[in-house]
């Protein structure tokens, strides 16, 4: 099973290159500016990448019975609201999350936790003065705090329907 | 701490990394072309017709495109000014940062497809959702 997933990063990966492979050939000045912004993304979070991969070592070292305790099932109010500031904190394009949130759900993390802290990505922190410049105050109070509760709904759901 | 237990977790973090690395990178290099080749203008013009139809396309768009948040404000931005209501806008901006069609399947592959499915669905839910009750607040705070 595993290996098959492991597979299918690779086949993915090569069906995107085809894809540009063909694109190049339609239309070369587009492709090029496609692949050089992508390279871009890639170096910017380059930092990141580095970060998750020192909190995934970390984590090993973390027994699960604390991860449980935490961010488990029966870790009740606290868990969620642990989840929905670590999401809103946490920076970076949402993908490069899903290993530590695949490795933090092996250690007993919910599913619906998983679900509100990538949900509470949305609420971008160090974007809200520029919320605020384009669409107003009261606007993005508002948004912003029917995406906290719309998180927390989304976790249960998720909880609720996997479980 | 224990030196050779550290470099073994470190091995095996980095192991496990590098399985995700290709699916990763593919996600990557696709968002360069979805936004190379979606342009903001060809997203305006889906607008103006009328305001189910636009919901509709401002949470699909919302929910194709990806990238910068940032990039959202500015062509909600626009798009707010040539008099799209902000119902279809806040379907937009919501969708833009919580459903993820590009990146599904990245999420799918690690996190799992049922999981994926699941959490992408429920998220375009609540868009309409959330952006029927923050017009209907904002009509009754303004």
């Amino acid at each position: 099973m595993k290996k098959k997933k492991s597979k299918n990063g690779y086949y993915f990966a090569i069906t995107v290159a085809i894809i540009y492979i063909i694109v190049l050939i339609i239309n070369p000045r587009k492709t090029g500016n496609a692949f050089l912004y992508s390279l871009g993304i890639f170096k910017k979070i380059i930092p990141v990448l580095i970060i998750i991969l020192i909190f995934m070592w970390l984590l090993k070292f973390i027994p699960r019975k604390k991860v449980k305790k935490y961010i488990g099932s029966g870790s009740g109010l606290k868990g969620w609201l642990i989840v929905a500031l670590a999401g809103m904190l946490s920076h970076g394009p949402i993908y490069v999350w899903y290993p530590l949130l695949k490795e933090l759900r092996e250690k007993g993390m919910n599913n619906g936790m998983a679900a509100t802290f990538l949900y509470c990505r949305a609420v971008k922190i160090p974007l809200l003065p520029m919320m605020i410049a384009y669409f107003g105050g009261s606007f993005t109070l508002i948004l912003t705090l029917a995406m906290v509760v719309a998180s927390l709904l989304e976790g249960i759901i998720i909880q609720r329907v996997l479980s | 701490m224990d030196f050779q237990k550290s470099y073994k977790y470190m091995l095996k973090t980095i192991k496990g990394f590098a399985s995700i690395l290709p699916i990763m990178l593919g996600i990557i290099f696709l968002i360069g072309l979805v936004k190379e080749f979606i342009t903001f203008k060809s997203i305006a013009t889906l607008f103006g017709n009328n305001l189910i139809t636009d919901v509709l396309f401002g949470s699909v768009a919302g929910s194709i495109l990806a990238g910068n948040a940032l990039n959202s404000y500015v062509i909600g931005g626009e798009l707010l000014d040539s008099g799209v209501s902000l119902f279809a806008i806040t379907a937009f901006l919501v969708s833009w940062v919580t459903v993820g069609i590009v990146q599904l399947p990245a999420e799918s592959a690690i996190l799992g497809k049922k999981f994926a499915l699941w959490r992408n669905v429920i998220s375009f839910i609540l868009t309409l959702i959330v952006a029927v009750f923050v017009v209907i607040i904002m009509g009754v705070v303004s």
